[in-house]
């Protein structure tokens, strides 16, 4: 492991902040990284990782922005993205925009962060809600100078002590997004589910707390019925949770960070037909001409609702004036998109809608071909997870005794949800 | 709030503003006038001008300004080492403030000032912080430890800092030992004093697990990548670090999962194969693999990359996975061709149909190199999977039907590479593919379209009009493609010498004359010459059979595979280059050594008694070399000399190396051509008389002489099996096995050869009694290798007193096997009209090397990886010789190359020896790019490991200079 520098720069890879860690690295070295991942990025390939002599540069984008890390080690790459992107949602904590303005404005910060962030090339305390309790943003006038707070070193390095609330309340919502990879003959090539349960938790002094789902393989080791439970085929969690009881006996124990986190992700890969399905059929009258029949069909229950459903239909960019008409939502052109974005507010279950579309194209082709965009599909259905997954329980036990209520909320929504068109 | 404004300096004299804004008496001007700097500063001014000023604002209560005035002395204190140590004694005292973060502070930065005259002052604060009462001041002054190794180490160790450090591994606070594992790791790292100082045992290895849960996430991974250091003593120390490690896996950090994994990879290894453990272990390593996918794209390329690797070695654990590879539209592009990559390992007959389902889509897609490595693919899969081959060819032929100039030229190198693999069939191609020819304008394509028509001449009607357009424009074409066109001109003319004599008679002289290309210029040469003096043999050379291209092009040579496994995570698994190839090269390469390993492998106690031996032989052999005139006896008269000098180089795979050079074909034998081909251009060089005949008679040959009869002198093909003594050879000199005073006067010494795919003992008999000896009778005891004397000593008259006779001994394998500790032992027993003399004496191990030793390198990868790892040795040898000079010597002994790999800079010669009872030996020679060579790596795989250490002994003689 081990950077021997973060370089913050803007797109034309001027250095907007930078920390040098470990001094083995000439102060200039990063004026070669532009040129380099420009190239990578001519090339077409644009991979995160480039290299200058014995330089390795790691980088990541972000609203014009690149996060870079430099080495001349032979460093462990994982911890140098995740560290980006944990700097990245850092900084965005501490000042809501991350650019080159906020930088600017926020310097003096940046470099106290940057120092407390990693030592020598490795990451330290990169929880926010701990920094902030030290590392704050007015500056301090108090003859009391912070000290380190015991959370920043501790094992419960994610929750500070004597948190007070008035109500104690703790909200669980389990987010469901489905990918999926249909080919044109409605053949599902590829359907995933990524779920993801958030807490927001306003609970005082240092709770304790136990979630139960519907867990098959701990259904099995419990010897229940199975039938109910959910295949979870990989877990995921917060560092605040137990790993080493969960393997033993799949219990999800755990202090939880004050305020929202996720606490867990899991994914399943149990074939799933498509939510909402787009049935196209084409016809090509003349050379120049193609009139679409689409179908939108909801495929799930009928008390159940799909909401926001957006539905982006490419057409070729050189498409002459597409005409179209749809009975339910609504329907625009997007030249910028190079498609017709339909917009449906409302989906319940088992319903079925079209839509026509027809545009002519120029009768001489382009000379190189376009790509062949897929047909995307954007959902929100709440109350519903496609996987069936439930929260049993939610017990919160603290040692005061105090009642905290769990709320529990479900939805389920797209992820990469792509039909491929022919 | 809005910092921007310190950036807004309009005014020339700034730097003087400052400077009296520096010295204000007012504390807030001060501050603000720092900040003023810092900006200047990040915006790349110098204000190192400003140093004593900006140190003067250093003793402030405000935390603020002084983390300020400290980074503006980290930055500029190389520039400015003097002044800096003024501020030594503010850091020195905030070392120990009451304030735990001031102490922190204080000892952060005074370790990343790398100025030598601050070194010394750093050790007494650092040894108290080190034993703070605050984990906050422990878990830098942990850290602190790693940077003052890695200015000045042998302070570190004087100082006693690594035991101090060692035993923060026992601190109660979990980031304390997660920072110091770190730091101890990265020292470790260092040179291998230091790697054994810091080196962790089991007991310590067991609490970091412990800790585990109560790290941050980076700690995690600190204390993790330690762990895959480690090195356990049996399969059950590795099965209970697996049992910790595993719930890692699903953790939401993906360095954590990574550095588990890599755990996991390498321990599994070790868990012995009949325990179920081990396969509940690969089990559990899909599912969080497959969920890296779902990260940023990143890390998703970090994962691919890992995955390529973990797939290389354990294809199992994904095999069910493939569809996770298949390309999303919004994929960036470095993401989806490495999917590709791992797509295509993971095909297998049940799958092709999805794949190549898959990859038909991708080759119409629009990104160029996606496209480009999609059509690549279709061939591969009609390579990998022969019953798919036909279904990919139609796909292939589909493609070549869009007319899509990059798709139509991926296409035809991969049509070749079919055509290669199965030859004559699917013929049906060859015709759209020749109505592309105007689309084809790159090296490659042309070169593989040129090869098609060569080798399918006969079936295409104007073969040889097509080829004539591309020799028009011969000096156009790139050097691939004029070695191509050559060579297919050739072939054409072989098969139909009438048409062709002028097109052959033109493209050769362009080859030779019109180039200033060496190689294009030997080639042509060397056909000129072929053709004009034995046409037959050019028949034979220029039309051979092709060796079959392999499956899998891209594998990593088990040996880098294992290498790299170690690396999972770090820049190494993603480049998939060995570490010490792209950083500086003060980090040495870690051995990979396995003790569990070492148990098995190593040479038993018995055995050992003839390490005595090795030294002795060094140093006689080394002799032997200086004066060749006493072991080498020259049996090729001396006008032979050409042929003399043509054995002595082109032993037989060399050979066969050259024979390739005439046919390029698959991808898969570059490495074989360039070292054949260098050989064959010297060749050209000192054989082939410059004024060459005209090739119309040589037409007439072709016609007129039937196959297989040739009267002409030069015969290529037999050249090679005449039997030549190689100086290489290793000889051994006698050794007195019978000293006169217990063999009652007589004395025996012994040695033993290979001749003429035999094996002989040669004997020296010494009478040093006063009588004449006779009716001598030789007998071997049953033995390990089955040997026996095939006849009898060849003495027909007595041997009279004072004087001595050489015998040579013929010895075949037909006695009973007994297997002798050690393996070569031989008891003999000779016997003469007046006694019966027992002795014993050492066969070396290489004169059992059978001729027969020589494995393809397909065959050579299959028998590697059939072989257990376990029967694995690693030996270190010392020698200054090149790989040349290496394969030569072995080569002489019968220990044969089956391929050279040049990786990295390091060279890797796979080398197969046989014993004459079928037992093989594997190895594998890697030479570091370090010049000069003092030393080469070998690692030997055996199914029967006690022949190992031998062999190991006879190739340190050989290769001894």
């Amino acid at each position: 492991m081990s950077l021997s520098g973060i370089y913050i720069l803007d797109l034309k890879g001027k250095p907007l902040i930078s920390r040098s860690y470990r001094g083995d690295t000439e102060t200039n070295i990063i004026d070669k990284f532009i040129s380099l991942a420009l190239e990578s990025e001519e090339e077409g390939i644009g991979q995160p990782i480039v290299t200058h002599l014995k330089h390795t540069f790691a980088y990541i984008k972000y609203n014009n922005l690149y996060l870079v890390g430099v080495t001349r080690r032979n460093a462990n790459v994982a911890i140098i993205f995740t560290f980006l992107h944990k700097l990245r949602e850092c900084f965005v904590e501490y000042f809501h925009e991350l650019e080159e303005e906020s930088i600017k404005d926020n310097f003096v910060l940046i470099y106290e962060l940057l120092d407390e962030l990693m030592d020598f090339g490795y990451p330290q305390t990169t929880e926010t809600k701990i920094l902030k309790e030290f590392i704050t943003q007015e500056s301090h006038k108090l003859v009391i100078a912070p000290r380190p707070p015991p959370a920043v070193t501790n094992a419960v390095s994610w929750r500070k002590e004597g948190i007070k609330y008035r109500k104690n309340e703790c909200f669980l919502d389990v987010v469901e997004s489905l990918n999926l990879l249909v080919n044109a003959s409605g053949t599902v090539l590829r359907s995933e589910i990524l779920g993801s349960i958030k807490l927001k938790v306003h609970l005082t002094g240092m709770p304790e707390l136990r979630l139960g789902l519907n867990d098959k393989v701990m259904f099995e080791n419990t010897g229940r019925n199975t039938n109910k439970g959910v295949e979870l085929e990989d877990v995921k969690f917060h560092q605040c949770v137990r790993l080493s009881r969960f393997d033993v006996d799949r219990t999800i124990s755990f202090i939880p960070p004050d305020g929202e986190f996720e606490l867990m992700s899991y994914r399943l890969t149990t074939p799933v037909k498509p939510i909402i399905w787009i049935e196209t059929s084409v016809e090509r009258p003349g050379r120049s001409k193609a009139e679409l029949l689409l179908k939108a069909i909801g495929q799930f229950k009928k008390k159940s609702t799909a909401n926001n459903v957006e539905i982006l239909v490419p057409v070729p960019s050189d498409a002459i004036s597409p005409k179209f008409s749809c009975p339910y939502g609504i329907a625009t052109y997007r030249p910028d998109l190079s498609a017709i974005r339909w917009i449906i507010k409302s989906f319940p279950g088992g319903k079925e809608y079209p839509l026509y579309l027809r545009y002519n194209l120029p009768s001489i082709q382009a000379e190189d071909t376009e790509a062949k965009a897929p047909i995307t599909v954007k959902f929100e259905i709440p109350y519903f997870t496609t996987s069936g997954i439930q929260v049993r329980y939610l017990k919160i036990m603290e040692k005061s005794g105090y009642q905290a209520l769990p709320w529990v909320r479900y939805i389920t929504q797209n992820g990469d949800y792509q039909i491929r068109s022919n | 709030m809005a910092d921007a404004k310190y950036f807004t300096t309009t005014k020339k004299g700034e730097i003087a503003e400052l400077r009296i804004e520096l010295r204000s008496d007012r504390r807030e001007r001060r501050k603000e006038a720092v900040k003023k700097v810092i900006a200047s500063m990040t915006v790349g001014k110098d204000v190192g001008s400003l140093f004593p000023d900006v140190v003067n604002c250093i003793q402030t209560d405000n935390l603020e300004l002084k983390k300020l005035v400290y980074l503006y002395v980290l930055n500029y204190a190389k520039s400015q080492p003097d002044l800096t140590l003024m501020s030594v004694n503010t850091f020195v005292r905030d070392s120990a403030d009451l304030n735990p973060l001031i102490r922190a502070l204080a000892i952060r930065t005074m370790g990343c000032i790398r100025v030598d005259r601050i070194i010394e002052h750093i050790c007494e604060p650092l040894r108290k912080c080190l034993k703070d009462e605050d984990p906050y001041v422990r878990k830098t002054a942990a850290i602190c430890v790693a940077k003052l190794n890695d200015m000045n180490p042998s302070l570190v160790e004087d100082q006693g800092f690594l035991d101090l450090l060692k035993d923060l591994l026992a601190d109660p606070n979990p980031m304390v030992v997660a920072n110091s594992v770190a730091a101890l790791s990265e020292i470790s790292d260092c040179s291998p004093t230091a790697a054994e100082a810091t080196k962790l045992d089991y007991a310590t290895i067991s609490k970091l697990l412990a800790a585990l849960n109560e790290c941050t996430e980076w700690g995690q991974v600190f204390i993790l990548d330690a762990v895959a250091q480690f090195e356990p003593q049996d399969g059950q120390e590795a099965q209970s670090i697996c049992e910790r490690v595993v719930p890692r896996l699903a953790h939401g950090n993906a360095a954590v999962v990574l550095s588990a994994v890599k755990c996991l990879m390498k321990y599994f290894e070790l868990i012995p194969d009949d325990s179920e453990y081990k396969d509940a272990v690969l089990n559990k390593l899909a599912p969080p693999l497959v969920t890296l996918l779902s990260a940023e794209p990143e890390l998703q390329y970090v994962a691919l990359r890992n995955i390529n690797l973990i797939v290389q070695r354990k294809p199992e654990i994904m095999k069910q996975e493939i569809k996770v590879f298949f390309v999303k539209y919004n994929d960036p592009i470095y993401v989806k061709l490495e999917k590709l990559d791992i797509m295509i390992r993971l095909t297998s007959v049940e799958n092709i149909v999805q794949v190549l389902s898959e990859l038909k889509e991708y080759a119409s897609e629009v990104d160029v190199d996606f496209v480009r490595k999609s059509v690549r693919a279709i061939g591969r899969c009609a390579i990998k999977v022969d019953s798919s081959a036909e279904r990919c060819v139609r796909t292939l032929l589909d493609l070549i039907q869009t007319k899509v100039s990059y798709v139509v030229q991926e296409a035809v190198i991969v049509i070749r590479d079919i055509f290669r693999k199965y030859p004559n069939q699917y013929e049906e191609v060859i015709d759209p593919l020749c109505k592309n020819l105007d689309n084809l304008d790159e090296p490659e394509a042309r070169a593989s379209m040129i090869w098609i028509i060569g080798e399918y001449g006969e079936r295409i009607d104007n073969s040889a009009e097509i080829l004539s357009t591309f020799v028009d424009g011969f000096q156009e074409e790139s050097t691939q493609v004029q070695l191509q066109l050559l060579t297919s001109v050739v072939k054409l003319f072989l098969k139909h010498p009438t048409d062709t004599q002028d097109l052959v008679q033109k493209v050769l002289n362009l080859a030779t004359q019109e180039s200033d290309n060496p190689d294009l210029r030997d080639r042509g040469y060397i056909y000129w010459r072929l053709l004009s003096t034995d046409p037959v043999a050019a028949k034979n050379v220029v039309l051979a059979e092709k060796p079959l291209i392999s499956e899998e092009t891209d594998l990593l040579e088990p040996a880098m595979l294992r290498e790299l496994l170690a690396q999972i995570a770090t820049l190494s698994s993603v480049y998939h280059k060995p570490p010490n190839s792209f950083i500086d090269g003060r980090v040495p390469l870690r051995q990979l050594k396995n003790p569990v390993l070492e148990e098995i492998t190593a040479v038993p106690p018995e055995l050992q008694n003839e390490d005595s031996l090795v030294p002795e032989t060094e140093s006689q052999t080394s002799e032997d070399v200086q004066n060749p005139s006493e072991t080498i006896t020259p049996q090729v008269p001396e006008d032979n000399l050409l042929g003399d000098l043509l054995s002595l180089d082109l032993s037989s795979p060399l050979v066969l190396g050259g024979m390739n050079t005439f046919d390029i074909g698959g991808s898969s034998q570059r490495t074989m051509i360039q070292s054949g081909g260098d050989l064959l251009g010297d060749l050209g060089g000192i054989m082939f008389d410059p004024v060459l005949p005209n090739l119309t008679q040589t037409t007439q040959n072709i016609q007129n002489v039937p196959m297989g009869t040739t009267d002409v002198g030069f015969d290529i093909f037999n050249q090679y099996s005449t039997p030549v003594l190689n100086p290489f050879q290793l000889i051994l000199p006698k050794q007195v096995v019978l000293p006169a005073a217990k063999g009652k006067g007589l004395e025996v010494s012994v040695t033993f050869a290979r001749r003429n795919k035999d094996i002989y003992m040669d004997l020296t008999l010494f009478n040093k009694a006063l009588l004449p000896l006779k009716e001598f009778a030789i007998k071997f005891n049953k033995n390990s290798f089955a040997l026996a004397p095939a006849g009898q000593l060849n003495i027909v008259t007595a041997l009279q007193p004072n004087k001595s006779i050489d015998v040579s001994l013929a010895v075949n394998n037909t006695n009973p096997v007994e297997k002798m500790e050690p393996l070569n032992k031989l008891d003999v027993a000779i016997k003469t009209e007046i006694a019966t003399h027992i002795f014993t004496c050492f066969v070396p191990y290489h004169v059992l090397f059978s001729e027969d030793g020589k494995l393809d390198p397909k065959t050579y990868l299959e028998a590697w990886k059939q072989i257990p790892d376990a029967n694995e040795s690693v030996c270190t040898i010392d020698t200054s010789l090149d790989s040349q000079g290496i394969i030569a010597r072995l080569e002489a002994n019968n220990i044969f190359n089956t391929t050279v790999k040049s990786i990295e800079g390091q060279e890797l010669l796979y080398m197969t020896n046989k014993f004459m009872n079928n037992l093989w030996v594997l190895s594998e020679i890697k030479i570091s790019n370090q010049f000069p060579v003092t030393s080469v790596l070998i690692s030997m795989k055996s199914r029967t490991m006690e022949v190992v250490p031998g062999v190991f002994d006879s190739v340190r003689a050989m290769l001894a200079t």
